[in-house]
């Protein structure tokens, strides 16, 4: 190309006065961001192959670098800003779908941070958590319809396959192929060692992590990829990808480089060939179908399982909700539009979906509405970043919360949103070997493990500031929920009040 | 303003008297135990329920009802009428005393419902009473039916304790088993519907707290069909207990065990039978769980149980003497009506005191 | 005792051991004041080659070849670190010979110079086990 279009957003500063020459930023970006030139013995850097992941920053021992916004700018024009004129730029050039990684970084609202939490003053104790029991264990799975008694009188304590979870989070879907070998080992033992679930997403199990099965959820995707019975029977439950909050609507594209022998293996699908997941499921057009796959998962299982059936927000997600909650689900996962991925449509994360706090709140309404709420428990994703998060989407009524991104960081991702590249710095989202060794899963499962044990130490604070000792009637308990900055629709939808109401 | 509109938090004085050989005492007592605790209520609001005080009627619903004016009378009973035989209908005898004003329509009907219509419902005649005062308390404006139970009775009013127990004449009434409640609102009711003790049938709460549960278990009620127009703790927990009692078929233990569960970590530490059963109740019953501080006093037929929150966070005292179980907020309330008592002690956080009628009473 | 091992298999051959160690050993307060426009002679070396990398340095052996090498009692141990006398050795490079893991390396004043687990410099702990990004450099015991 005689003419380059576009410039880079962003720049990397060097400061030539500490710079000592030590090249590990050259040795460690796989983008060919820094170069030493003997002639000159002198780093020097390539604006245009930085993706902004931080990787050379967090390396340089004498903090000689960072990463700056470009000062280059268009014209300009509120209605054509920087970001889409340089879309089309790529588009003229390459006639191709624009890619994406991670979560909708658009500035659509985000109602958590518009949400407030509750506490005691005066007419109701606040509790402390060093000082009394916090509770913060959690059940997912159908509550029992009836109670029944033996002959004696006695309860009969027959209850419906449920996951036990030790604080209302766990690490969401992401298949091994889209993320490192490393990546998926440091999630099964973090969940192993805080006693919650990490789910494979649609890639299959790896051999090697059978072992922390009791751990684990299980995907069936529309691909099928890696379902076999024994990967079924591994699992401490089934999940059933109906959709993802990132890409409402489409399937998915795991091209063939990343398909390695390992990859193959798990996936049952030749080394490099693309791995496409159908957009629908095929044998899913209907909700009765879906019935069907529940139960033939559960078949498959011996009704020992609870089978999960995840949704992404859409526009009429509680009418969903309420059809699946009917056929057969114990659990259904709901991911908002700002859910992460290892690659999509731009325009399709962009654009398509609801957010997730509106998503949990009409569909918590509408299965109690319709008298259906104990049949299924709710989990939600899609935009959960904090401990207060998980408290407000407690209190507007899921049951527990799906984090993948926020898992990613604690693993060293720094949000440089280049997955679909493949060849992530931080070794998680690459198969290549000589990256996915730069996550050692001994570092990165105590990390892991101490990102969740933070955030229960957070939301056992704030359920005691709200007299709250046990995380069940945190569950739905709006009134400890105030808006702030919301109209009146917003309010009507979240079923919550305004602050100073 | 009326319960319904805000969330009214309060705390409280609470008083109970049960015999369980079923002997008949008046209600004298109850007014002179509350009156003890005349500190702890702000004269926003006191109240009484009764048990066993209407022999004559016993295998009649007995209603009581507020009305804010005649229109509001007619109307309820039209409602009445189609759908209950009313066996008997009258003001409920009251004194006029300076100290209790503003009073509303206070009356009283016996009934029992009409065969056809029952039927024609398809539910059991305890749940068509429940539906039926439901409707009342929600379509007809002005009317509210405060008691429903069988020969038993609310009685309850914007004052002190001890004014209410005389504006109503209760020394004039006899039962087995009374409870009383003196509130200490936050804010200030006008309206006598949003005084304690809440009941529904025969189920009748006295609550001192304020539990921090509350729209967690609202919710999870109304998917039950119930309809928490009050806005308040007593209202939910007398559902949860109705609910939990009448529709689920729990014991009271049970039910204790769900209302103030115990933590996971007491319930691992059980014998396998019984934490294979509170881990049941626990799982099974997540929504009905109380936190926050409470003292109650659940009277019901034949029966009487108090229970404070999982980490006692309100005070509570039992005593008991011959065939008599007191409970109250303070051991004063018990020592005025019975100076010699055979013990006295304070239930543990969760640990319920039930006691029931002995076989073949009343 | 406690030794620097290393896991081969997280070694990413980013060289930073190799940094820390002559910082270290410099008595360095500020890395980039330190080794600005300085050519490096750690005591510690990352070898690699076909995508395979670790770090080699002195292993601190029970029977230390080195020492019975030494000519002049240079060479001693003291608490389990194999240690090195400046003022005795004369750089005769016997031990430099007889280390079979290369772990001995001239120095740029004279003597000797190999790893000492920061013992002799004012960290007092390894500090290429510290600056290792990816825990591929430890310090523990092993049985």
């Amino acid at each position: 190309m005689a003419i380059n279009y576009i410039y880079p957003d962003y720049e990397i500063a060097r400061n030539q006065d500490r710079c000592i020459n030590c090249r590990v930023c050259e040795r460690q970006c796989s983008n060919g961001a820094h170069e030493y030139i003997e002639d000159l013995n002198k780093m020097v850097s390539y604006d245009e192959k930085c993706v902004n992941c931080h990787r050379c920053v967090a390396l340089c021992p004498t903090r000689a670098l960072k990463i700056v916004k470009s000062g280059h700018t268009f014209k300009e024009n509120a209605n054509w800003p920087g970001k889409i004129i340089n879309e089309i730029y790529k588009q003229a050039e390459s006639g191709g779908v624009l890619l994406s990684s991670m979560g909708n970084p658009e500035s659509f609202p985000v109602y958590f941070d518009k949400m407030l939490i509750n506490a005691s003053q005066v007419t109701n104790p606040s509790i402390d958590p060093l000082r009394e029991p916090m509770e913060t264990k959690v059940f997912l799975g159908p509550k029992p319809q009836k109670i029944e008694r033996d002959e004696k009188g006695r309860i009969k304590k027959v209850l419906p396959p449920f996951l036990t979870l030790s604080m209302p989070v766990m690490f969401s879907a992401m298949s091994y192929g889209s993320i490192s070998y490393n990546a998926h080992e440091s999630l099964a033992r973090a969940a192993e060692e805080v006693g919650i679930y990490y789910n494979t997403g649609e890639g299959g199990l790896h051999e090697d992590f059978y072992k922390y099965g009791k751990n684990t959820i299980v995907q069936v995707a529309s691909g099928r990829f890696g379902v076999h019975p024994d990967y079924l029977a591994a699992a401490a439950a089934i999940e059933i990808k109906m959709g993802q909050g990132a890409k409402p609507g489409i399937g998915g594209h795991l091209p063939g480089t990343k398909v390695g022998p390992d990859v193959s293996r798990t996936r049952m699908i030749p080394e490099g060939s693309d791995a496409i997941s159908p957009a629908p499921h095929h044998d899913i057009y209907s909700i009765e179908d879906l019935r069907q796959l529940v139960y033939s998962l559960k078949e498959a299982t011996n009704y020992q399982k609870p089978v999960i059936v995840k949704i992404a927000a859409v526009h009429n997600v509680a009418a969903i909700a309420s059809g699946i909650a009917r056929s057969g689900a114990d659990i259904i996962a709901i991911d908002g539009f700002r859910g992460g991925t290892g690659a999509a449509p731009t325009r399709i994360r962009d654009n398509v979906g609801i957010p997730i706090e509106l998503a949990l709140a009409c569909v918590d309404k509408r299965l109690r509405d319709e008298g259906i709420r104990d049949n299924v428990s709710i989990v939600v994703g899609g935009g959960i970043r904090s401990s207060a998060d998980v408290v407000k989407a407690i209190a507007l009524g899921a049951d527990c919360v799906y984090v993948a991104t926020a898992a990613l960081m604690a693993l060293g991702c720094h949000l440089c949103r280049s997955c679909h590249t493949g060849k992530c710095n931080w070794g998680i989202a690459t198969q290549v070997p000589e990256l996915a060794k730069r996550l050692n899963p001994n570092i990165g499962y105590k990390r892991l493990v101490n990102l969740m044990n933070a955030w229960k130490h957070e939301i056992e604070e704030m359920m005691g500031g709200m007299g709250i000792n046990s995380i069940e009637t945190l569950k739905g308990n709006r009134l400890m929920l105030r808006g702030v900055g919301l109209n009146e629709k917003e309010l009507e939808i979240l079923g919550i009040k305004h602050a100073g109401e | 303003m009326r319960e319904g509109t805000f969330r009214n938090l309060s705390g409280c004085a609470i008083s109970g008297i049960f015999s369980k050989s079923g002997k008949r005492f008046s209600g004298q007592k109850i007014i002179d135990s509350i009156a003890v605790m005349h500190e702890r209520s702000n004269g926003l609001g006191g109240g009484f329920a009764g048990y066993g005080i209407y022999p004559e009627y016993k295998d009649y619903y007995a209603f009581h009802v507020f009305y804010d004016d005649s229109a509001a009378k007619k109307d309820c009973e039209d409602f009445l009428d189609s759908h209950f035989d009313i066996i008997n209908l009258s003001k409920i005898p009251t004194r006029k005393i300076p100290e209790i004003t503003d009073e509303p329509l206070i009356w009283r009907y016996f009934v029992s419902p009409l065969p056809t219509k029952l039927a024609d419902s398809q539910l059991d005649e305890r749940e068509f009473v429940v539906r039926c005062v439901i409707r009342i308390n929600t379509v007809i404006d002005g009317a509210y039916v405060f008691s429903s139970g069988k020969n038993m009775g609310v009685f309850k009013a914007v004052g002190f304790p001890e004014d209410v127990g005389r504006f109503y004449r209760l020394d004039e009434y006899e039962g087995y088993c009374f409870t009383a409640h003196g509130r200490y609102p936050t804010n200030t009711p006008g309206w006598w519907g949003g005084a304690h003790p809440f009941s529904l049938l025969d189920y009748s709460v006295v609550h001192n707290g304020e539990i921090s549960s509350y729209d967690a278990n609202r919710r999870a009620m109304e998917m039950y069909g119930y309809k928490c127009t009050l806005l308040t703790d007593t209202e939910v927990i007398t559902y949860i207990i109705d609910y939990l009692h009448r529709t689920k078929g729990l014991t009271f233990k049970e039910i204790s065990h769900v209302l103030a569960a115990p933590f996971w970590t007491t319930i691992e530490s059980k014998p396998r039978e019984e934490r294979e059963e509170l881990e049941f109740l626990r799982h099974t019953f997540a929504s009905q769980l109380l936190t926050g501080p409470f003292s109650i006093i659940v009277g019901f037929e034949g029966g009487m149980m108090a229970l404070n929150d999982r980490l006692k966070l309100r005070s509570m005292v039992a005593g008991e003497k011959d065939d008599m179980v007191y409970v109250a907020s303070e051991e004063a309330a018990i020592r005025i009506i019975q100076e010699d008592l055979d013990r006295v002690w304070s239930p543990k956080g969760g640990e319920a005191v039930i006691v029931t009628l002995k076989e073949g009473q009343i | 005792m406690r030794r620097v091992y290393v896991n081969e298999e997280w070694c990413l051959g980013c060289h930073l051991c190799e940094y820390y160690c002559a910082f270290a050993n410099l008595n360095g307060r500020d890395l980039a004041r330190t080794l600005k426009n300085v050519r490096i002679n750690p005591r510690i070396k990352i070898e690699e080659r076909n995508g395979i990398s670790f770090a080699v340095s002195c292993r601190h052996c029970d029977e230390p070849l080195c020492r019975k090498g030494c000519i002049t009692g240079a060479i001693s141990i003291s608490d389990g670190v194999i240690t090195i006398d400046r003022d005795r050795c004369i750089g005769c490079y016997t031990c430099i010979l007889s280390c079979p893991y290369g772990a001995v390396s001239p120095s740029d004043e004279g003597p000797v110079q190999k790893c000492e687990l920061c013992t002799k410099n004012i960290y007092g702990t390894p500090q290429c086990v510290t600056g290792c990004p990816n825990a591929a450099i430890v310090y523990e015991e092993r049985w």
